[in-house]
């Protein structure tokens, strides 16, 4: 019985971030455009864009091989499963044992890795321009992402997410330098990771400044359709994992009854909201870096993650 | 009785030696000579396991051979019986290829005796159990390599490449040689056993972890000693390259381990510090390098150079725990590391022979030349495919497996006790994740240019599949990516004598977990199922296909390329691998010396503009070129003494007799 209720808690948090991700998405659309006085598109209007994409028959470059076709599809299975295995409302799910937050962001490794050599299929100097930048970026990034799992690791004794916020959530830890660091580090990756402004322009049609539009410009309809719901599945991913970690406060753990978990949902919902309206108001009042400043931005994230891991192998308590 | 298997296995390899110098210019001797090196080398496998998973006493076997009074002393123990199933994996991989691939060998007769040869020096290394025949056996092993590199010998760059790696050969047995003398003492207790006994003084232990630094480093790769690898490498046969880059460099890291860990004693703690160093420089230097190569091969050779890196990073970890008393940690580092050579030797054959296949089909190995493979060579695309996830540590294959093991032995160290390993640890753990990052770089590089996108020659637009016995092969070596990424429970399991003879502490039992997960320390702490993680994201991913066809639109359209409106048809305009690089370069410009140089004509001037990149191998000029020209000079000094009169040659014997005995006089 009580596996039975694990596998359900499980699958409502698969649905519920599934199902959330483009909604938060066109949260963050919506704040922007509100803080540069236009009223913007509806928050709704995420959802409409992919159902749309996914009526719509696929337009394949001639020369686009297998792995081009399949791309998309991997893609959103291994976003979707590392989004499902950051604690969200509830932490100790029944399969977060399987990938702790290394695996978690190496799985987010690999679809890089396929989107970008999908990129590279159809052969345009667009999509090679796009997969050349984009590795640059992630050879900065995961390191640094790295550093961060190792400072939080150090000070938690676990890379388990579950036990990670578990631990945080417990008010023994306390204030720390280490943390704070650990946390820039993170912030600067998620931006990174995400392709936000400053160092990608999610909304961009201008083709020199972009990274991540331009690895996808030869995809259409549904397969387009998937690599929309992957990104937004990956913001939904970054804002969990800041809020796990660092705001873990009031989350269902594990076995707790269904008044803690409606209670845990309420206040994740409430923790993306700000976390969301954070970033529009950041990205408005911010203007993109060129693509060679990016190694600075990153590499200081990474600076911070290795600071903050140093500090942490000199004494446990700082 | 096992090791005497193995001994009949290796005289085996050498039977088939022979034959294939007698076969010479009979058609059937490329498929006979590797055909029955294939079945050799299952035959030590077999036997290999039998030792690992078996247990059993080490059983040594006396020869009547080498030194008297010493003998040939050989033994199998766990350690050697886990690198004997490593290279005897990479044997039958590397031979059952060969059986296709060696028929567009020009010259068969210049690669078939050395083949069996080559394999049967390095089995033999990891048995000797006395100093005489190792380094007999490691002579052996590099003679028959270097017959290897200059089989293709009327290339003038091979040639040059053999005589780097001959040279380099040498000066490294030569410091495994004095590291031996070391170890045996004044005494001249040249096998392994006395060695053991012996215990040496913190001084002489100094040298020693200098001389097999040197001595199996230079073999291995690590920087600063790896200039001739790219060289050598990829200049042999592919199949060829496969066993050197892939098992080669492996028997090197099981010198090093024999020497440090078994042979020296326990060591101090900051042996540790030298080891992590020398291994987080070369794995990052290593991946920046193959990042700028464009040619294929060479790329692969470069990428050996950081997967050594990354080996030794565990090793030293392993070593600054065992120092410290801290032995379920070190069996965590060493247990990673030991992980590490068996995926890289896994992944690393896998890609070296697709080169192989690429050069077969289009006769060219350099990057820009090639493009579109996917679609002409679609076996050996997936197969390489495979192995370019698994290089580049990407769950669920099995570089993960081994980088996330790593990962978790470093997170164990902040117990140890000395500051500069305080201050190393997480810098070589933050060198190790930015060289799993620029892995993922080189490879979706090599894989983008070479297999996607368009063809950039006629001769990669008109390739056709390999034989069947390589796709095979290919094939075979993805799967056992595959597998070991998850199933990893079962490798580390297999390791467990190993760790327990080596670094004395193990693992704890991986085979009981629930659901076939690792857990290396506590369940609370870490733990890691690839199995899990595999099965959902190809359920995930059928699931979706499933129901978008269903639901939503399966409707498919072939069109020409959007690009943004522009789509131009030269496959010129498409990015090659120097550009797809760049931005990387120029970022680590300084630590690869890397020179850009624009020449822009002033307006009105009609010349055309040009852009040059310079490399400079920093390593190359620094140290190889200074040590060569002073060699030279000295032996320009020297060369005089070959031109003296008798009397003058009498009368310098004297004056050495002399110097001689006075030194033994004064001699403490």
């Amino acid at each position: 019985m009580a596996v039975i209720l694990d596998l359900v808690v499980q699958g409502l948090q698969m649905i519920v971030v599934l199902a959330l991700a483009p909604l938060l998405t066109g949260f963050v659309r919506k704040v922007k455009a509100r803080l540069q006085r236009r009223q913007g598109p509806s928050v709704l209007q995420p959802y409409r864009d992919l159902a749309r994409l996914f009526r719509k028959e696929a337009v394949l470059a001639d020369n686009a091989s297998w792995l081009f076709r399949a791309t998309p599809y991997l893609i959103f299975a291994a976003t979707w499963v590392a989004a499902a295995l950051v604690p969200t409302f509830a932490s100790g799910l029944l399969f977060s044992w399987s990938a702790d937050l290394i695996a978690i962001i190496a799985l987010l490794g690999s679809a890089r890795f396929f989107l970008a050599l999908a990129g590279m299929d159809v052969g345009t100097a667009f999509g090679g321009i796009g997969a050349s930048r984009e590795v640059m970026i992630a050879s900065f990034a995961e390191p640094a992402m790295i550093m961060m799992v190792f400072t939080v690791a150090l000070v938690a004794g676990s890379t388990q997410l579950s036990t990670i916020s578990a631990v945080f959530a417990d008010s023994d830890v306390g204030l720390r330098v280490s943390l704070g660091l650990a946390l820039i580090a993170l912030i600067l990756v998620a931006i990174a990771e995400n392709g936000r402004i400053p160092v990608d322009n999610p909304a961009t049609h201008l083709e020199l400044t972009m990274v991540h539009e331009a690895m996808v410009l030869e995809y259409s309809g549904r397969h387009l359709a998937l690599i929309e719901l992957a990104t937004s599945l990956k913001l939904l991913l970054y804002l969990s994992l800041i809020t796990c970690v660092f705001v873990p406060w009031l989350m269902a753990p594990a076995g707790a009854g269904a008044e803690a978990y409606v209670v845990g949902l309420a206040v994740w919902l409430m923790k993306l909201a700000i976390g969301g309206a954070l970033l529009g108001a950041f990205e408005t009042s911010i203007a993109k870096m060129r693509v060679f400043r990016v190694a600075d931005f990153l590499g200081a994230g990474l600076m911070l993650g290795l600071l903050a891991t140093l500090l942490l192998f000199v004494s446990r308590s700082i | 009785m096992i090791t005497a298997l193995v001994l009949s296995g290796i005289a085996a390899h050498l039977a088939v030696s022979v034959l294939a110098v007698i076969l010479r210019r009979h058609a059937a001797a490329t498929p006979v000579t590797y055909g029955l090196s294939a079945v050799v080398s299952a035959f030590l496998m077999a036997v290999a396991l039998i030792r690992l998973l078996g247990g059993g006493g080490d059983d040594p076997v006396v020869l009547p051979l080498g030194i008297p009074w010493i003998g040939a002393q050989f033994r199998l123990d766990a350690l050697s019986a886990f690198f004997l199933a490593v290279i005897a994996l990479g044997g039958i991989g590397a031979s059952l290829y060969a059986i296709g691939y060696g028929r567009h060998e020009p010259e068969p007769q210049r690669v078939l005796p050395f083949y069996p040869a080559f394999l049967a020096g390095m089995s033999l290394v990891l048995i000797a159990d006395d100093a005489f025949s190792f380094l007999f056996a490691w002579e052996t092993m590099s003679l028959a390599s270097w017959a290897l590199v200059v089989s293709q010998h009327r290339d003038p760059a091979n040639i040059r490449a053999g005589y780097v790696y001959i040279v380099m050969a040498s000066a490294g047995t030569m410091a495994l040689l004095l590291g031996f003398g070391l170890l045996a003492g004044a005494s001249g207790g040249y096998a392994f056993a006395d060695m053991r006994a012996g215990t040496l003084t913190p001084t002489t232990a100094a040298f020693v972890l200098a001389l097999a630094l040197f001595g199996a480093g230079s073999k291995a790769g690590i920087v600063p000693l790896h200039a001739w690898l790219p060289l050598a490498h990829p200049a042999a046969p592919s199949h060829v390259s496969a066993l050197m880059s892939g098992v080669m460099t492996k028997v090197a890291v099981y010198a090093f381990i024999r020497i440090i860990f078994d042979l020296a004693g326990t060591g101090a703690w900051w042996w540790a510090t030298v080891v992590l160093v020398f291994g987080a420089a070369t794995a990052v230097l290593g991946i920046l390098f193959a990042l700028m190569q464009d040619d294929l091969k060479r790329a692969l050779a470069y990428s050996t150079i950081e997967n050594i890196g990354l080996i030794f990073v565990g090793l030293g970890l392993a070593l600054a725990f065992r120092g410290n008393g801290m032995s379920a940690a070190a069996a965590l580092a060493f247990t990673a590391a030991l992980f590490h050579v068996l995926n890289h030797s896994a992944f690393k054959s896998l890609l070296f022979l697709g080169s192989g296949a690429v050069l077969a089909a289009t006769g060219s190995r350099m990057m820009d030349t090639l493009g579109g493979l996917i679609h002409r060579m679609p076996l050996t695309a997936f197969a390489v495919l495979v192995g370019a996830v698994a290089i580049s540590a990407l769950p669920p294959l099995n570089g993960f497996v081994s980088e996330w093991l790593t990962f978790q032995a470093v997170l164990l160290s902040p117990d140890l006790p000395q500051w500069d390993l305080k201050i190393i640890v997480p810098a070589a753990g933050a060198m190790l994740a930015l060289a799993a990052a620029l892995a993922a770089a080189c490879f979706v590089r090599l894989y983008g240019v070479s297999f996607l996108g368009r063809p950039r020659s006629d001769a990669a637009a008109e390739a056709r599949e390999v034989d069947r016995w390589s796709v095979g092969v290919m094939l075979g070596l993805a799967a056992l990516c595959l597998a070991l990424g998850i199933l990893p429970g079962l490798v580390i399991d297999a390791l467990a004598p190993v760790s327990e003879a080596m670094v004395a502490g193990r693992l704890p039992a991986q085979a009981t977990t629930a659901w076939l997960s690792i857990v290396p320390v506590a369940e609370g702490r870490s733990s890691y199922n690839g199995l899990l993680v595999f099965v959902f994201i190809a359920a995930t991913a059928s699931l979706a296909a499933l129901v978008i066809h269903r639901l939503a639109s399966d409707k498919l359209r072939r069109s020409a390329a959007w690009d943004c409106g522009f789509p131009d048809p030269t496959p010129a305009t498409q990015y090659t691998a120097a550009s797809f690089s760049q931005p990387i370069r120029r970022i680590f410009a300084a630590v690869i010396g890397a020179r850009e140089r624009v020449d822009m004509p002033p307006p009105g001037d009609m010349r055309p503009a040009a852009f040059a990149v310079e490399m400079r191998d920093m390593v190359w000029d620094g140290l190889y070129q200074p040590v060569a020209s002073g060699v030279s000079a000295v032996a320009d000094r020297l060369n005089r003494f070959q031109f003296l009169t008798i009397r003058r040659y009498l009368t310098l014997v004297f004056a050495a007799l002399v110097t001689l005995l006075l030194v033994l006089a004064i001699w403490p």
